[in-house]
C-alpha cells in the first residue's frame, strides 16, 4: 500500500508534491505497527478484563450494595461500611491479618536469607538441599496441609512426642491448630516453611550477582564473615530484598489456603483472616454486599503497605 | 618498613600449575611491577601475596614474617583491583573510611586520614558522592584513597590503569609514580602494559607460563633481554628477529642474513660468540636500530648496509615506521618523517650493531648475557 502511494507521488506530481505523500505512507506504517502490537497484547487483555478487571469493579460498586445472590440487588449507601465496626468477626480478622502479615514476612525473609547464604556455600549436597527446600513451594498445598495436620497432632503427632522426649510435661504440651493460643503459631509456621523456598531462590539469583571482588576488598579492609554479611551483602541484596518484602506482604494479606486447610479461622475467631472472613461472608451467608466491603478495606490496606514501601525504596 | 621474598612459591588447581617456583626478593620502598600476557601467572602471584588466593607450595615472608597462613587484613598490606571494587552503597567518604572503621580508629583520626588523603588525590569535592557518580578515572582515585588511608607497608596494584582511556592512562602513571615517592611504601604492581611497567618501575619482572622470564631495571631488560620472550615482550614496536649464520672475519666476527654481512661489535665478547660460528642463530634488531644513514657527526662506527622493499609506511608525526621484507621476512624499521619511501619502494638502510642481540635459535636464550 505504501509502496503504492509514494511511487504515485513520485511520477505524478512535482517535488513539492511528494513530502506530504511520504508523512502520509509514515504515519500509515506507524498504525499498522501499533495494530500488530495490540493484537498481541488483546488475547491477554481480553482475559484480564473479564475476569479480573470487570469483577473488581463490579465488586466496587456491589460494596456499597445489598445482594444475596438470587434476589435483586439494592443499593445500601454506607450501611455495609458502617456494619464493619460492629462486626466483632471483622474486628478480629483484621487484627489477626495484620499479626499474620507482621510476624510471617520478617521471619520468611530471614529464613529464606539465611537458607540462600547457607546454600550458597560450596557444601556437600548443596544441589540436594536446594530442592528440598524449594519442595514445599511447589508441591500440592492441601497434600502438604494435611500432613502438616499430623506432624502437628496433640496427642499423637511427632513434634509433640519428641517435646515430651525432652522432658516438656504433657499438661504444657502446646495444642497446635486445636489450641486458640497455639493456632496462629501454627499457621504461621506453615507459612514460613511453604513459601521460604521460592523466595530463598530469589534471594540466590540476587547473591550470585554481587560482585566477588567487594568480598576480596572488605577481606582486606579486616571484615570478618559477619562485617561481610552486614556491609556487603545486605546493602548488595537492598532491591532484591524489597521485592521480596512487597510480594511477602501482599501473599500475607491475601492468606486464605492453608488456614481453610488447617484451621478453619478457629478455635473460635483466633486465626480469622480477612480473605477467611470475605469468603464466609459470601459463600457461606451469601451476603455479598457487605463482603465486598471487606474486600474493599483488603483493598486499600495492600495499596497503602504496597505504596509506603515503594516510598521507602524510593528514599533509599 | 617492609622488604618481601617470595621462596619457590608456587599455585596449583588440581592437576594444572600456574605459578611455577617463583623466586623474588622485593626491597623495602622499591616499585616493582610484575609484568606478561594474559595468563602469565602475574596476577595470581600478587593475589597470593594479598592472600586472596592460598599459597600451595612455598614461602611468602613480609617484614621478616612468614605469613602463608595469615589472612589477608593482618598482612600490613592494601590492594587497589582492576575493576575499583568500592562499594557501592557507599559514599566516597565512607569508601575511604570503611577499613579504617573495622580496625575501630577514632572518628578524629578517620576523619584527618580521609582528608589527607583526598587532598593529595584531589577528590575533597567528591567526599559525598557515590560510586556511581564517579568517572573512571575518578574511582580510580578513590581506590587509590582507600588504599593509602591506612598507612599499609605494602601496596598491591592489579592492572590498575587497564579500564581507563589512553590520554588518563598517561596522566595517572605519573601520579602513581609521584604516589610512589610521597607514600614511601614497597608497591607491587600487575601490568600486560609494558609501556606501564618501563616508566614506572624500579625493576621489572617479566612473567611467561608462570615462569619468571627475567628480573632487572627497564632499561637493562631493554638493553639485555636475557631471551627472545623477552626481547619480544619490552619495546614497541617489536624487536626485529632474523635467522642468521656467523662467520669469522679476520680479527672479528659477521652475522650474514640473506646475503648482507653485518659486523658484530667489536664489544661483543669473543668466547661467548666462538661456539656459534658456522651455527645458525637468531639475531635481534630494535626498529631504532634500522634507519637511514644518519649525518656524518653523529653515525655511529658500527653501521652496516642493509636494503630492504617497503611494504607500508606508517607515520607517527615525529618518525615514520616502515614495514618492510627483506629476505622473505618482515621487519620494522624507524626513519625520519622526511626519509621518503612509496610503497614497493626498494630502499637502502642502514643496521646500528652496536646493541644488537644474539640467540641461540634452539633454547631461545641470549647468547651475549
Amino acid at each position: 500500500m505504501s509502496m503504492s502511494n509514494s511511487t504515485a507521488a513520485a511520477s505524478g506530481a512535482p517535488a513539492t508534491a511528494r513530502r506530504p505523500a511520504k508523512t502520509m505512507s509514515r504515519r500509515r506504517r506507524q498504525v499498522q505497527n501499533a495494530l500488530v502490537a495490540y493484537s498481541f497484547i488483546a488475547p491477554n487483555f481480553l482475559g484480564f478484563a473479564v475476569f479480573t478487571l470487570g469483577p473488581i469493579l463490579f465488586a466496587f460498586v456491589l460494596a456499597f450494595m445489598h445482594w444475596d445472590g438470587s434476589n435483586a440487588i439494592t443499593f445500601a449507601g454506607l450501611d455495609n461500611f458502617w456494619r464493619l465496626f460492629e462486626d466483632k468477626a471483622f474486628i478480629a480478622a483484621f487484627w489477626n491479618t495484620i499479626i499474620y502479615t507482621a510476624v510471617s514476612v520478617p521471619a520468611t525473609l530471614a529464613c529464606a536469607l539465611g537458607l540462600a547464604v547457607l546454600l550458597n556455600q560450596k557444601i556437600f549436597g548443596r544441589d540436594f538441599f536446594r530442592t528440598a527446600m524449594f519442595f514445599p513451594y511447589v508441591a500440592s498445598l492441601v497434600a502438604v496441609a494435611v500432613v502438616w495436620n499430623m506432624i502437628f497432632n496433640p496427642e499423637m503427632g511427632p513434634v509433640n512426642m519428641i517435646l515430651y522426649t525432652l522432658g516438656l510435661d504433657p499438661k504444657d504440651m502446646p495444642g497446635w491448630a486445636a489450641d486458640r493460643h497455639w493456632a496462629m503459631v501454627t499457621v504461621i509456621l506453615f507459612g514460613i516453611w511453604k513459601s521460604m523456598g521460592y523466595y530463598m531462590v530469589i534471594y540466590l539469583a540476587g547473591l550470585q550477582g554481587i560482585n566477588s571482588e567487594l568480598y576480596e576488598a572488605a577481606d582486606l579492609d579486616g571484615a570478618n564473615s559477619w562485617q561481610k554479611f552486614l556491609y556487603v551483602t545486605v546493602p548488595q541484596l537492598g532491591p532484591t530484598t524489597f521485592f521480596v518484602t512487597v510480594m511477602l506482604t501482599i501473599q500475607s494479606f491475601k492468606v486464605f489456603d492453608q488456614i481453610y486447610m488447617i484451621t478453619q479461622g478457629g478455635p473460635g475467631t483466633s486465626t480469622l483472616v480477612l480473605v477467611y472472613h470475605i469468603y464466609n461472608e459470601a459463600f457461606i451467608s451469601w451476603d455479598l454486599g457487605y463482603s465486598s466491603m471487606i474486600a474493599l478495606v483488603l483493598f486499600f490496606l495492600v495499596l497503602a503497605v504496597t505504596v509506603v514501601q515503594f516510598r521507602r525504596q524510593k528514599e533509599d | 618498613m617492609a622488604s618481601i621474598s617470595l621462596k619457590k612459591l608456587n599455585k596449583t588447581y588440581g592437576a594444572l600449575t600456574v605459578v611455577h617456583d617463583i623466586d623474588l626478593e622485593i626491597a623495602d620502598k622499591e616499585f616493582i611491577i610484575l609484568v606478561g600476557p594474559s595468563g602469565c601467572g602475574k596476577s595470581t602471584t600478587l593475589r597470593m601475596i594479598a592472600g586472596l588466593e592460598e599459597i600451595s607450595n612455598g614461602e611468602l615472608v613480609i617484614g621478616g614474617d612468614l605469613v602463608n597462613e595469615v589472612p589477608s587484613k593482618d598482612r600490613d598490606i592494601a590492594m587497589v583491583f582492576q575493576n575499583y571494587a568500592l562499594y557501592p552503597h557507599m559514599t566516597v567518604y565512607k569508601n575511604m573510611a570503611f577499613g579504617l572503621q573495622l580496625r575501630k580508629a577514632s572518628r578524629e583520626v578517620i576523619h584527618r586520614k580521609v582528608q589527607e588523603a583526598a587532598k593529595i588525590l584531589d577528590i575533597t569535592h567528591l567526599l559525598n558522592r557515590k560510586p556511581k557518580a564517579l568517572s573512571g578515572g575518578q574511582r580510580q582515585r578513590v581506590a587509590l584513597g582507600r588504599a593509602m588511608v591506612r598507612n599499609p607497608a605494602v601496596f598491591l596494584l592489579d592492572e590498575p590503569l587497564s579500564n581507563l582511556d589512553a590520554k588518563l592512562r598517561g596522566t595517572m602513571r605519573a601520579e602513581i609514580t609521584k604516589l610512589h615517592k610521597r607514600l614511601d611504601a614497597t608497591f607491587i604492581y600487575v601490568t600486560h602494559d609494558q609501556i606501564e611497567a618501563m616508566t614506572m618501575a624500579d625493576r621489572i619482572v617479566v612473567m611467561k607460563d608462570g615462569h619468571i622470564q627475567q628480573v632487572d631495571t627497564p632499561q637493562n631488560l631493554y638493553d639485555r633481554p636475557v631471551n627472545m620472550f623477552v626481547a619480544g615482550f619490552i619495546g614497541a614496536p617489536q624487536m626485529n628477529m632474523l635467522p642468521s649464520t656467523i662467520e669469522r672475519r679476520g680479527d672479528g666476527y659477521a652475522a650474514l642474513f640473506d646475503g648482507r654481512e653485518l659486523p658484530l661489535p667489536a664489544h661483543f665478547d669473543k668466547n661467548r660468540i666462538e661456539p656459534y660460528v658456522g651455527r645458525e642463530l637468531v639475531i635481534g634488531i630494535r626498529p631504532e636500530n634500522l634507519h637511514e644513514l644518519p649525518p656524518a657527526d653523529i653515525a655511529s662506527e658500527n653501521l652496516a648496509p642493509f636494503d630492504a622493499v617497503v611494504e607500508l609506511a606508517e607515520p607517527m608525526g615525529s618518525e615514520v615506521h616502515l614495514n618492510l621484507t627483506a629476505g622473505g621476512r618482515n621487519l620494522i624499521a624507524r626513519v625520519s618523517p622526511r626519509f621518503k619511501a612509496k610503497i614497493g619502494d626498494g630502499v637502502k638502510l642502514v643496521v646500528d650493531t652496536t646493541n644488537m642481540q644474539l640467540f641461540d635459535r634452539e633454547t631461545e636464550r641470549s647468547i651475549l648475557y
